[in-house]
């Protein structure tokens, strides 16, 4: 029975996998650009930005993917968009609206005599921010944001209530064979993974250990 | 030869006026001191001349040629005239001392690569920190930061080297290797503008000391003037209370 199973759970871990890293290559630019929003000096850019954010953090994930999935057809008569589509939307959307609240703090957390010292220098504004700023950026960022990358490995479950065959739900389609240890097995999975999130955020942090500030 | 000269220079925040029409010149090599109280608008008028702020009337010229202000790109070439050394240093914390002192002149392609660096090194060593120059900024005392700020701020030959108040953020012990650096620096022929509460320092390093009070120049001279027979009663009340730090 554990080689079924494995096989069933992998298919489903592949299915999670996806989920999560095209979230993450979607949503780390996209928080970016979003955090530039938020911060710009056109007022009614920023508060559009900052509503938006708001609207976003503040409701569930699985509302937000269930009326992206549904909407469009329930309001416009818009044929059905792929379920993975609909997933990779309101993930990207959802992660990049917490990441660039993180952005912002750690932007904002630089101090101004940083720009400064850099514009005495003669630098243009992107060589502030890309030689001074962004390192540091970087390092003051990294334990919010691996927090948050862990919660979305586990947050890839909720994919399920439109359709993605994510582990688990592989896991549970045991439990109508009488077996719960598929269960405890899909957990493993997800306690290997963080683990190795944990570890890789972990070594990332030690890198930038080099420097304070 | 005139160097620089600042007419009638005006800036506010809001509905405080913090420079009320600042003018003076300087010529090339001379050191200019500029005494007076917390919120006479010293640090402004230093601000005003490396364009993190921009005057709202008045002007600056160098070597006779007005600065213009109108696109970045000129401002950014107007800042090149002057360097600033900040009082609470803001070195870069993820660079080395070396790498601190390089960074604007690699982003700027001012010379090639090897060249910047054995001049970076020069630098260091001119502020006494050959020993240090692999250090990064949280391995440094204040001293030695300021002086790597003082290093960096002159690795694009500016013809004014500003300092807003170089030694306030130190403990007083670390005080002196930075007046040191200073001093040696005017040894060396640099223009500068000092901005400081020490005022035998400023009395034994200053071609011209200004006393600034209220956004205005109270007071100008050569040292022996300003600090011995001062002719306006508020430099006076203040060289006093600058006796009598209790
Ligand atoms: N960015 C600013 N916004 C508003 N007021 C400012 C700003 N910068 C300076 N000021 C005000 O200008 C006055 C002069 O400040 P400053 O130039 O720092 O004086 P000093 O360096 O002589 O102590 C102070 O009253 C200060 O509050
Ligand atoms: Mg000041």
């Amino acid at each position: 029975m554990f080689i079924p199973v494995t096989m069933q759970l992998l298919s489903g871990f592949a299915e999670t996998l996806k989920v999560f890293c095209l979230t993450l290559v979607f949503s780390i630019p996209l928080g970016l650009v979003i955090c530039f929003g938020s911060m710009s000096r056109f007022t009614p850019l920023r508060w559009l930005t900052r509503g938006f954010v708001w609207i976003i953090r503040g409701s569930p994930l699985m509302l937000q993917m269930i009326i992206i999935f549904y909407g469009p057809g329930l309001m416009f008569g818009l044929p059905s968009m792929p379920r993975i589509t609909a997933t990779l939307l309101a993930f990207s959307i959802n992660y990049a609206c917490y990441f660039s609240e993180i952005y912002r703090g750690g932007i904002e957390s630089i101090p101004q005599g940083q720009y400064e010292a850099g514009q005495v220098l003669g630098m243009t504004k992107g060589q502030i921010f890309f030689k001074v700023v962004l390192l540091q950026v970087i390092k003051r960022i990294t334990a919010p944001m691996s927090n948050e990358i862990i919660t979305l490995v586990k947050d890839t479950s909720l994919a399920r209530i439109i359709g993605i065959y994510e582990i688990i739900w592989a896991g549970e389609s045991f439990i109508k064979e009488g077996l719960i240890w598929p269960l405890f097995y899909t957990g493993a999975f997800y306690l290997a993974f963080s683990g190795l999130l944990t570890l890789l955020f972990g070594k990332l942090e030690r890198k930038l250990s080099y420097f304070r500030g | 030869m005139e160097l620089l000269r600042v007419q009638n220079l005006k800036k506010g925040f809001g509905s405080t006026d913090v420079l009320k029409g600042v003018c003076f010149s300087l010529e090339r090599g001379q050191v200019l001191a500029i005494i007076g109280s917390s919120g006479s608008g010293k640090t402004t008028l230093l601000r005003c001349l490396n364009f993190l702020e921009t005057a709202d009337e008045g002007e600056i010229l160098v070597n006779g040629q007005v600065l213009r202000t109108v696109t970045e790109a000129q401002i950014r070439k107007n800042r090149l005239h002057f360097g600033l050394v900040f009082q609470n240093f803001n070195l870069f914390p993820q660079y080395t001392a070396l790498e601190n002192v390089t960074l604007a002149p690699t982003m700027l392609k001012r010379d090639a690569p090897e060249a910047i660096r054995a001049r970076g090194l020069a630098l260091l060593d001119k502020v006494g920190l050959s020993h240090k120059v692999n250090a990064y900024p949280y391995q440094l005392s204040g001293g030695q930061q300021q002086r790597v700020a003082i290093a960096r701020a002159m690795a694009l030959d500016p013809e004014v080297l500003c300092f807003d108040e170089p030694t306030s953020a130190l403990d007083p012990e670390l005080t002196g290797e930075v007046l040191r650096v200073i001093r040696s620096l005017k040894t060396g022929g640099n223009t500068m503008i000092v901005v400081t509460h020490e005022m035998e320092f400023a009395k034994s390093v200053a071609d011209v000391v200004i006393y600034m009070s209220d956004g205005v120049i109270e007071e100008m001279g050569t040292p022996e003037e300003v600090f011995d027979c001062p002719r306006s009663h508020k430099t006076r009340a203040f060289l006093r209370g600058a006796q009598e730090p209790f």
